[in-house]
């Protein structure tokens, strides 16, 4: 399929989800979890573009994610402006976060990347903590305004805008995948000294990658504050955001935009279910076990399986 | 205003605080430093080392670094497990990066939700009777508490030290860090030496995570607070030497006590990991390194 008519045929789906969901459920549970899954589509879908195809772990995911919702904090202190303008501002600012980590790491391959992301992590969260404006270590409220600019309640306006995030996010992964851009940061991952002789920048290609996977992290992080009404630096820069961020694209697959969405779809589902049915310390058990056996049994995910099943036939 | 009291004493402070990183951060000079192994999931053994020491302390009143002295081998040889789990799933396949990482990361995660469902988020603490009085030189205060884990961790990097450079396996293990291919040309089996040395890495923990309950009430998720500071010892210490890492250790502790005493305790772990990403950028192989 074309990139163009990718575009096309995925809003068309994005469309008609947001169609029947908000047409046929009247549930408002629904799109409290349903959030959550898009949520992870957008970050584990975002991890991807630097982890699967230009192969730098990054374990900071909970920085990116938080500092996207803390702009949209001191946004919503200073000023009225709507949530998608949020998101923007999110998005400029963990890109600009991401820039920074990508300059500031440019000679660390590998683990040490890896660890680097870690540390930033923690040196955000400390800012954060410190940070009186946004709340401090206390935590901050935040008032939802008290209709939601669309029909519906404020949870189906953010589901709907999390929605749209979630198919651009995707529709984005699937361009890069097919571009020079995406050869050349596969060229990176499999051999980064090859690519550098071979002609490929990868200098640059590296910086637009942590920029754009950090942008897109902090994206779907603006709109956390108005979802939880309560933000604090331990639950907004918790760890399970790397765990499943990490586990969900490589319980999927790595190599293609579809990975970390089926991965981000079971995942997200399982632990909803959870979360209501049985515990939420079990349910990021079952992420953690499961991250294990795929890891173990299946490295290249649930795309992997299929496509060595049709390689086969 | 610096005071000249304050300041010996955070000094001082920063010291025993190094020598007990040393402990926390040997584990992974062993297995990431020598072995090229990643284990990043390293704060989780320290922390089933603590809840370990906790349990039977409040069960039975032993002393805690005993218990962490005796439970050493059971640690030695869940180690050794892991290892041969993380052998066959990874290095026999030779995909050790990302899948590797993950494999920790996991393991990592798990080790705390389970002690979170075992033992809850409350924090535990162990009691000794050295947790409490203090000795006192002129100004400078050394509390047991502090002093006696940095002792014997002092004394555990000591052991290894001399086993590492005096006996046949600690050679063996050097020599799997230095060029594996060339052990294997004398007749050693590369893979029974690592399964060993990521045993020993992992006893480590024991005894590290019993010192750590002493130091400080601990509940299962405080060891994320301690990856990256492991880390930051260990590269700041140029990986593979004992020295080196000490040093790292004494200079992180110092420089985090002098934080938090002149600018509170809240500053403390952002110039740590300032410090790591700061070395990673300018100078990766270490203060001490080539």
């Amino acid at each position: 399929m074309r990139t163009a008519s990718f575009w096309i045929v995925s809003f068309v789906v994005a469309a008609a989800v947001l169609a029947l969901s908000r047409g046929l459920i009247a549930n408002e549970y629904f799109f409290f979890a349903g959030y959550v899954v898009l949520q992870y589509i957008v970050l584990s879908t975002a991890w991807n573009i630097l982890g699967g195809y230009t192969g730098y772990t990054n374990f900071g995911v909970g920085a990116f994610f938080a500092v996207g919702a803390y702009s949209s904090v001191v946004l919503h202190k200073l000023t009225s402006v709507p949530v998608p303008v949020m998101i923007l501002a999110g998005g400029l600012v963990s890109g600009v976060l991401g820039f920074g980590m990508g300059y500031l790491t440019l000679r660390l391959k590998g683990v040490f990347f890896a660890i680097a992301t870690l540390a930033l992590a923690i040196v955000a969260q400390t800012l954060i903590v410190n940070w009186d404006y946004v709340g401090g270590s206390r935590g901050i409220y935040v008032i939802r305004p008290q209709q939601a600019p669309l029909l519906g309640s404020y949870i189906q306006y953010l589901y709907s805008l999390m929605l749209v995030l979630a198919w651009i996010a995707v529709a984005i992964a699937r361009t890069i995948e097919r571009s020079r851009l995406g050869l050349g940061f596969n060229a990176i991952r499999d051999d980064e000294a090859a690519a550098e002789a071979g002609g490929v920048p990868t200098l640059r290609l590296k910086l637009i990658s942590t920029t754009l996977s950090g942008a897109l992290m902090g994206m779907s992080g603006a709109p956390l504050p108005y979802y939880v009404t309560y933000l604090d630096p331990a639950s907004s820069f918790n760890l399970s955001y790397a765990v499943n961020s990490v586990a969900m694209p490589l319980i999927g697959g790595m190599t293609s935009w579809a990975g970390p969405v089926i991965g981000a779809v079971l995942l997200g589902t399982i632990q909803q279910l959870a979360t209501v049915t049985i515990s939420s310390a079990l349910n990021l058990l079952i992420v953690g076990l499961l991250l294990i056996a795929f890891v173990i049994i299946a490295p290249n995910g649930i795309v992997g399986l299929v496509q060595a099943r049709a390689r086969l036939r | 205003m610096l005071s000249l009291d304050l300041a010996v004493n955070a000094v001082v402070a920063g010291l025993l605080l190094g020598g007990f990183y040393a402990a926390v951060t040997i584990g992974v000079t062993i297995s990431f430093g020598m072995l090229d192994i990643v284990n990043i999931a390293h704060p989780a053994f320290i922390m089933l080392g603590s809840f370990v020491a906790y349990f039977v302390n409040s069960s039975f009143g032993i002393d805690p670094i005993l218990i962490g002295v005796v439970m050493a081998p059971v640690f030695f040889l869940v180690g050794m497990a892991v290892y041969q789990i993380y052998f066959y799933a990874f290095e026999q396949r030779g995909e050790e990066s990302i899948q590797g990482l993950a494999f920790f990361f996991g393991l990592l995660f798990v080790g705390e939700v389970a002690l979170i469902l075992v033992f809850g988020v409350d924090y535990r603490f162990v009691e000794a009777p050295y947790i409490g009085p203090a000795l006192h030189f002129g100004m400078i205060d050394l509390p047991l508490r502090m002093l006696i884990p940095c002792l014997v961790s002092l004394l555990m990097l000591a052991v290894l030290q001399l086993f590492l450079g005096r006996t046949f396996i600690g050679r063996a293990i050097l020599a799997v860090s230095q060029d594996r291919l060339a052990l294997q040309l004398m007749a050693a089996n590369p893979t029974r030496i690592k399964r060993i040395a990521f045993g020993i890495s992992i006893a480590t923990a024991s005894v590290a995570g019993a010192l750590l309950i002493i130091i400080q009430p601990v509940e299962p998720s405080i060891g994320r607070d301690y990856i990256g500071r492991i880390f930051a010892i260990c590269v700041l210490g140029g990986m593979t030497s004992f020295p080196g890492m000490l040093a790292g250790a004494m200079l992180i502790g110092i420089v985090e006590s002098i934080t938090a005493t002149f600018y509170g305790p809240s500053w403390a772990p952002a110039v740590a990991f300032g410090f790591l990403l700061l070395t990673l950028a300018i100078r990766p192989a270490g203060i001490l390194g080539r």
